[in-house]
C-alpha cells in the first residue's frame, strides 16, 4: 500500500529506488548462566571470526570506493577483534561466572569503554570508545544471529533510509549507488543535510517515521525539492515523480551553463556570488559552482574538528590551502566563533543561562587574546599567498571593532618587523548580526572595510526568539519590515563611506529575499555553494529599478506573510 | 630477555593507526612482548592495552621482548618507530 511520508527538504533533487534500511537490530539479550563453558567459548570464536571476515570485505570495498585512509579504521576495527588480552579476558569471564558469551563481551568491552571515555584531557582516546563500541556490536549481531547493516557493502542504486545519519556512516557511503536519503531526525542544517548537499544527493530529513514506515527493499521516492518521501508508490507516482527529477535535472543543466558568467541583473548592475565554506576542502565545490568569492569560511571548524587547539601553523595552512585553491579571488575569513551552540571539549566555557547572549565569538578573542593573535598571525601569513580578508563576529560597539582591529594591526606590524611577507591591503569588516551594531551601523562603517550580515543570528536577536525553540520558530521571520530596515540601513551605511555590504546566512541564497537584497544594493551574496547558479539565473531576470520600487513597497509592508505574497507576486508578473 | 627504551616524538602519541601498527608487528613473533609506561605494563599484542595507556608526546617507554626470537622481534618494532615517525 501506498504511504506518504513528509519532512524537510534538505537537498534538491527526486530518486526512486529500492530501501536500504541502515537501521541496528534489536541487540538487547538475557544474561544466562551456562554449564558448558568452552561451547560457550566456540560460540565467541565463530562470532569473532565472521565479524573479521565481514570487516575484511569491507575494508576491500571501502579501499576502492572510498580510499584507503577512510578504509584505516577497519583495519584498526580488525587488530581489536584480534587482541589476546581482549579476548582471554572474556574466556576468563565465561569460565570463571558462567555466563554466556553475550554478558562476557558486553562486561569486558564496557570496562574498556569506560577506560577510554575516562581520558576525558584526551578528545582522540575517547573517540576509541566509538570504534570499541562499533567492534562490539558486531560481534553481538553474530552472537544473536541478526545482520548489521553494512553500507560500505552497498553495490547497487538505493535509497537509505535512517533514524539519522552520522559523519562515519556518510564516510562509507558510496555516491555511484546512494541516490537518495529519507530520515526520522534532522533539519535543514544537520549533519545529514548538510552532507547531501555536498555529495549533491537527494534527501528529506526529519520526517519523524520513516524507520518505522518503510522496510528493506520497499520502492521509496525521495522529493528532495518538496520534502516527501512515497513508500511503495504507484506507477503513476513513479512516472510523475520521475518526470519531475527529469525536470530539475534539466533546469539545473540550464543553470550550470552560467558557471563562468558574471552575476549581473537585467540592467546590467554587477553583484557578486559567493559560497559559505567550512573546510579548505569545500572550495573545490566553490569553483564547480561558478563562485566568485567565499563569503565565509567559518574557521571554528578547524577548532571543532580537532581534538586540541588548532596552532598557528595548522590554521595557517588551512588558510593558504584555501587561498591558492580559489586563485585571487576573495576569501573572507571570520575570526573564531565559538560558544553560543558551539563548545570545544578542550575549551571548556562557564555554564550559561544564555548561551547566545554570553560569552562567545569575539567576545571570546577580545578576552582570551592568547587564542586570537595566533589565529591572525595566521591569517596575516596565508594573506601573501592570495586575497583573505578579515571578518570579526559579533561585534556590537565601535569600541570592540577598534579593540580587536588594534590586536590585527599590532600583530600584522609584529610579522612585518619579522620579515614575514603579508599582503599590502587585506580587507578587515565585520558581520553585521547584533542589532546594536546596524542601528550605529553609519559610525562602525568608518571603521570597518566591509559589512556582512549574518540573518540567521541577526533574527534571532531582532525577534528576541531563540532559533532553536520549535515554540518559537514562528519568528523566524526573513521578510519582516522590521528585519529589512535593519538590512537597509546596514547596506546603506556601507555605501555612504564607500565599503561593500554583504550577506552569508541563508538568506542570502533565498528566492524570494534576492529581489529584495538587490532592489536594496546588496553587493555580495554568500550561500551554500550549491545554491549559487540558480540564484545568478534569477538575477539575471530582474532589474535593479523595478526590485527597488517592490523594496519601497516591502519596507511600508506590516507583516512576513505581506511581503512574501508582494514578491510572489512580483515574480509572477515578469513571466 | 631484550629490552630497548624509546622516547615518542609523534604528535598524537601511540593513538590508533600507529598503535595498530605495534600490536601488527608484535604479533608476528612467538615472544611475549610487553610495553611498560608510567609504571603500568601491558601486552604489546593488545590492541586495547596499549591504546588504554594513553601513551603522549614526549612519553619515555620501555618495550622488552621474551622468546626464541625477542631479538629479532625488538629490531623489528624499532624499525616500525622509526619508520612511522613515531621515535627518533
Amino acid at each position: 500500500m501506498t504511504q506518504k511520508l513528509s519532512g524537510i527538504a534538505a537537498s534538491n533533487g527526486v530518486a526512486v529506488a529500492p530501501a536500504y534500511m541502515l537501521v541496528d537490530p534489536d541487540l538487547t539479550f538475557d544474561k544466562k548462566t551456562i554449564s558448558d563453558a568452552d561451547a560457550e567459548k566456540v560460540r565467541l570464536h565463530s562470532a569473532l571470526d565472521a565479524s573479521i571476515k565481514e570487516l575484511q570485505q569491507i575494508k576491500a570495498v571501502a579501499e576502492k570506493s572510498l580510499g584507503s585512509e577512510e578504509a584505516e579504521v577497519f583495519e584498526a576495527h580488525i587488530t581489536i577483534l584480534q587482541d589476546p588480552e581482549m579476548i582471554g579476558q572474556i574466556e576468563g569471564k565465561i569460565d570463571s561466572d558462567k555466563v554466556n558469551a553475550e554478558e562476557a563481551l558486553k562486561e569486558i568491552t564496557d570496562n574498556f569503554i569506560a577506560i577510554f571515555e575516562g581520558m576525558t584531557d584526551n578528545a582522540y582516546m575517547q573517540e576509541r570508545a566509538a570504534d570499541v563500541r562499533d567492534v562490539t556490536k558486531r560481534v553481538m549481531s553474530h552472537l544473536l544471529g541478526k545482520n548489521l547493516p553494512n553500507p560500505a557493502l552497498i553495490n547497487s542504486e538505493v535509497v537509505i533510509v535512517a533514524h539519522d545519519l552520522t559523519p562515519s556512516d556518510t564516510a562509507q557511503l558510496n555516491r555511484k549507488f546512494v541516490k537518495g536519503f529519507i530520515t526520522d531526525l534532522g533539519g535543514r542544517t544537520s549533519h545529514s543535510a548538510i552532507m547531501s548537499r555536498t555529495l549533491e544527493i537527494p534527501a528529506v530529513v526529519g520526517t519523524e517515521n520513516a524507520t518505522a514506515t518503510i522496510k528493506q527493499g520497499d520502492k521509496v521516492i525521495v522529493d528532495g525539492l518538496d520534502g516527501i518521501g512515497i513508500v511503495d508508490p504507484s506507477d503513476e507516482d513513479v512516472t510523475t515523480y520521475t518526470k519531475k527529477g527529469d525536470d530539475f535535472a534539466q533546469q539545473k543543466a540550464e543553470w550550470d551553463k552560467l558557471k563562468d558568467e558574471a552575476s549581473v541583473s537585467k540592467d546590467g548592475k554587477k553583484f557578486t556570488i559567493a559560497a559559505n565554506i567550512g573546510t579548505p576542502d569545500d572550495v573545490a565545490a566553490v569553483n564547480d559552482n561558478g563562485g566568485e568569492a567565499v563569503g565565509l569560511f567559518r574557521s571554528e571548524f578547524l577548532y571543532m574538528d580537532s581534538a586540541e587547539l588548532p596552532d598557528e601553523e595548522k590554521q595557517f595552512q588551512a588558510y593558504k590551502k584555501a587561498a591558492e585553491d580559489m586563485h585571487g579571488k576573495q576569501v573572507v575569513v571570520r575570526t573564531m566563533d565559538i560558544g553560543g551552540d558551539k563548545h570545544l571539549d578542550y575549551l571548556p566555557l562557564p555554564e550559561e543561562m544564555n548561551p547566545f547572549l554570553g560569552y562567545r565569538a569575539i567576545r571570546i578573542s577580545l578576552k582570551q587574546p592568547d587564542l586570537f593573535r595566533p589565529q591572525l598571525r595566521a591569517l596575516l601569513r596565508a594573506s601573501a599567498f592570495g586575497n583573505i580578508a578579515i571578518m570579526f563576529p559579533m561585534i556590537g560597539t565601535v569600541d570592540e571593532f577598534r579593540r580587536a582591529r588594534a590586536i590585527y594591526d599590532e600583530e600584522r606590524q609584529n610579522l612585518i618587523n619579522d620579515g614575514v611577507k603579508v599582503a599590502d591591503h587585506i580587507d578587515v569588516g565585520m558581520m553585521m548580526e547584533v542589532p546594536a551594531a546596524v542601528l550605529i551601523a553609519d559610525k562602525l562603517a568608518k571603521y570597518a572595510d566591509f559589512f556582512s550580515i549574518g540573518t540567521n543570528d541577526l533574527i534571532q536577536y531582532t525577534f528576541a526568539a531563540d532559533r532553536g525553540n520549535e515554540h518559537v520558530s514562528y519568528l523566524y521571520q526573513p521578510y519582516n519590515p522590521s528585519l529589512l530596515r535593519l538590512i537597509k540601513k546596514v547596506i546603506d551605511s556601507a555605501h555612504a563611506e564607500g565599503k561593500w555590504a554583504g550577506m552569508c546566512g541563508e538568506m542570502a541564497g533565498d528566492q524570494v529575499a534576492v529581489p529584495l537584497l538587490m532592489g536594496m544594493g546588496l553587493d555580495e551574496y554568500s550561500m551554500s555553494a550549491t545554491s549559487m547558479l540558480q540564484t545568478r539565473s534569477l538575477m539575471k531576470k530582474l532589474d535593479t529599478k523595478s526590485t527597488a520600487d517592490l523594496v519601497d513597497k516591502a519596507l511600508d509592508a506590516e507583516t512576513n506573510e505581506d511581503v512574501a505574497d508582494m514578491v510572489k507576486q512580483f515574480m509572477a508578473g515578469l513571466k | 630477555m631484550e629490552s630497548k627504551d624509546f622516547h615518542i616524538i609523534a604528535d598524537t602519541g601511540l593513538h590508533a593507526r600507529p598503535a595498530t601498527l605495534l600490536v601488527q608487528t608484535a604479533s608476528k613473533f612467538s615472544s611475549e612482548i610487553n610495553l611498560a609506561y608510567d609504571g603500568k605494563s601491558v601486552n604489546l599484542k593488545s590492541i586495547m592495552g596499549v591504546m588504554s595507556l594513553g601513551v603522549g608526546k614526549d612519553a619515555d617507554v620501555t618495550i622488552s621482548a621474551d622468546g626464541a626470537d625477542e631479538k629479532d622481534a625488538i629490531s623489528a618494532i624499532t624499525d616500525t618507530m622509526t619508520k612511522e615517525g613515531l621515535s627518533d
